[in-house]
């Protein structure tokens, strides 16, 4: 499992990366794997506001729908548009192409119950069981 | 990353995926009349069974062009009279210009025996209950017995018009009103509609009654609590009832702890949906203390019945402290199921709720059974007519066929089913949660995955030994699930077979994974490719040809 130095995680397997006060945010290596061959991503429209902890996309896999849950509020200043026609980036390439949106922060306090790459990869190992 | 759980089930059905399944025979070219289906790919001799098979799994089964592919001009497979006693009048006469065809419709010209084999042919690719054991937990794949079905077309029943005077449909009214009773004294509810027609339109009918109560006492609120071992069409149901959805997740022994509960409660909660017993099978044994949390911060309980097969004749659901509760009649009282459906969902609820119930409710007067479309406070129709009737004929049917012993039996017999499978198998798979279960077990891939043999591998294997697989990955809380539900239907010995099947399965998987990896191996097609058929569908004949 691949776990991005670079990124801060989620308890539902988003990871974020921060520049100033923007985020990016995709899903995990883990999660991608967990749902499988992912054939559907929704995204929400640019201009959008999102609540951290509510959901703001779907991906859909041939064995499961899940929700993308915002890491932190914010507005929506980019959404990963190809992915509608190419959702096999997901799996390709979790960490870099396959990202879902850019979310300018409303709050960057919010950041700070996020975890950090080794508290994640302890974190999906007790979960894995 | 967490979300609605798509309760999966792999169908052995085997839909030809033209263009999409790699190994599937090519088109086939069709010369004049002859046309000599050939035998699809034949089940293959590798990889035989390592314990004897149901029937169904091999034979004769013969391919099937489309119907655009078995057209020929000219032909057609019935001929009408000519109607002397109607005039005629030119399309020119009663259409706008704008409207006519400039050239024909294409459609298929097929022989009436060409047409019924074909039907009768792509029948003869299905698996129904009717052929073999149909494990899928959570959907209560029970027999539909003959019976049920003699009294649905008794004429009184199957030749009622809904807009007949209801003076002369007082048999069929007296039948709604009489389930309705029943339907009370098993759940222990205190109102019935039977107008929802489906498990998810009964949550969704539910919720909406919930929400016109709350209104109505000046106390909307805007959240719906879900634990993470509910039905996946809980928080669907809740989401299009305007309520946001707040997943709460169960404890380590699968169970729905009251902390979890209290913690998570709020005054904006509406209400708290929970299926009992749960997704795992698990009985909530905290229901009570629950619903009392839940009440005292003036929110309700709905509760999932869609496994009521469960408990039936055993515990009531109103005397666990719920309020709003679903029947699903095509699970718990035999009512056919998916494709032989329609399904229907009738809701209960508390005394105070019943004002709220959709309309038409059925009244009895001093001149007879009657419609009631007056309540002032009804959240309205939900459906045109009065739910889906034939349903209600079969369900009120079986239940006074059984009758109050028969249907506590049924329980009894579901829940040792499912038990005597769990105990044959937990040596050959993982078993997630070991807190005693009812009617439906889940176990995991858990052991085979280091092989390198998935869950749905097994699932595909297991079609190879003439069984419906179970539902897979689902309840989501389990990684990799096989949610195994036998239902009170199936004899020891059907049972038997199954577990043989899956033992055989599990070694498999420990000596020659490729054999689970390949499956299915004896299917009329082999593994499809899904992932391509979910990104790239090719739905219509023009995108098949092109």
């Amino acid at each position: 499992m691949e776990i991005d130095k670079e990124c801060k995680f989620t308890k539902e397997h988003e990871w974020i990366r921060l520049e100033d006060n923007v985020v990016t945010v995709g899903i995990t290596d883990y999660a991608q794997t967990q749902l499988g061959d992912v054939v559907f991503v929704e995204l929400p429209d640019e201009g959008d506001t999102v609540t951290k902890g509510e959901s703001l996309g779907v991906v859909e896999s041939v064995k499961a729908v899940s929700d993308i849950f915002a890491p932190v509020s914010g507005e929506i200043i980019a959404a990963n548009s190809p992915l509608k026609d190419q959702p096999e980036q997901v799996n390709a390439d979790c960490y870099g192409e396959g990202w879902m949106v850019r979310i300018e922060m409303s709050n960057i306090d919010e950041l700070e119950d996020l975890m950090s790459p080794d508290d994640y990869a302890t974190f999906v190992a007790a979960e894995h069981g | 990353m967490m979300g609605q759980p798509v309760p999966q089930r792999v169908s052995p059905t085997t839909q030809p995926h033209r263009g999409v399944e790699g190994e599937a025979p090519a088109a086939l070219p069709l010369e004049g009349a002859t046309r000599a289906p050939p035998i699809a790919e034949k089940p293959v001799t590798k990889h035989p069974p390592e314990v004897p098979m149901t029937p169904g799994s091999t034979g004769l089964v013969l391919e099937e062009p489309l119907l655009c592919e078995l057209s020929r001009p000219g032909r057609q497979s019935c001929s009408l009279p000519h109607a002397n006693d109607v005039p005629t009048r030119a399309p020119e006469a009663t259409l706008p210009a704008a409207l006519l065809r400039q050239t024909p419709a294409a459609l298929p010209e097929i022989s009436e025996a060409d047409l019924v084999r074909h039907f009768t042919r792509l029948s003869s690719w299905n698996y129904c209950k009717d052929a073999g054991f149909f494990p899928l937990g959570s959907c209560t794949m029970k027999h539909n017995p003959r019976t049920n079905e003699a009294v649905a077309a008794l004429p009184g029943f199957a030749y009622l018009h809904p807009y007949q005077d209801s003076g002369t449909a007082q048999g069929a009214l007296a039948l709604i009103a009489a389930l309705e009773e029943a339907l009370k004294a098993i759940s222990g509810m205190e109102a019935i509609s039977t107008c929802p027609a489906a498990g998810s339109h009964g949550e969704l009918t539910g919720l909406m009654v919930i929400r016109a109560y709350l209104q109505d006492r000046g106390d909307p609120r805007s959240r719906v609590l879900i634990p993470d071992s509910a039905h996946g069409t809980n928080p669907a149901s809740a989401a299009i009832c305007g309520y946001r959805v707040t997943q709460i997740p169960s404890g380590p022994d699968g169970l729905l702890e009251p902390s979890t509960v209290a913690n998570a409660m709020s005054d904006d909660v509406a209400a708290i949906m929970v299926t009992n017993p749960n997704t795992l099978g698990i009985f909530e044994r905290n229901i009570r203390e629950i619903c009392d949390i839940v009440h005292a911060r003036g929110g309700l309980v709905y509760c999932d019945g869609a496994n009521l097969n469960a408990l039936m004749g055993i515990a009531q659901i109103g005397e666990m402290g719920v309020d709003v509760m679903h029947f699903n009649l095509h699970k718990t009282f035999t009512t056919p199921h998916g494709g032989g459906g329609p399904g229907a969902g009738p809701i209960g609820v508390r005394q105070p709720l019943a004002p709220y119930l959709p309309i038409p409710r059925v009244v009895k007067t001093a001149a007879g059974y009657g419609w009631d479309a007056s309540a002032p406070k009804s959240i309205g129709r939900i459906k045109a007519f009065y739910g889906n009737f034939g349903m209600l004929v079969r369900a009120y049917t079986y239940i006074r066929e059984m009758g109050a012993p028969g249907l506590r039996h049924a329980s009894e017999y579901a829940v040792l089913n499912a038990n005597y499978i769990r105990a044959q198998l937990t040596a050959s798979y993982h078993l997630p949660y070991a807190t005693p279960a009812l009617h439906e077990c889940v176990l995991t891939d858990k052991w085979q995955q280091p092989g390198g043999v998935k869950t749905l591998d097994i699932a595909k294997r297991l079609m190879d030994y003439g069984f419906h697989p179970p539902t897979i990955y689902f309840p989501l809380l389990v990684a990799g699930a096989m949610m195994i539900e036998p239902t009170e239907t199936e004899s020891k010995e059907s049972c038997d077979q199954f577990i043989a099947a899956m033992r055989a399965i599990a070694k498999e998987a420990q000596h020659t994974p490729a054999t689970l990896t390949e499956a299915p191996h004896h299917t009329f097609r082999r593994r499809l490719d899904e992932v391509m058929a979910a990104r790239s569908p090719i739905l219509t004949w023009h995108q098949l040809k092109g």
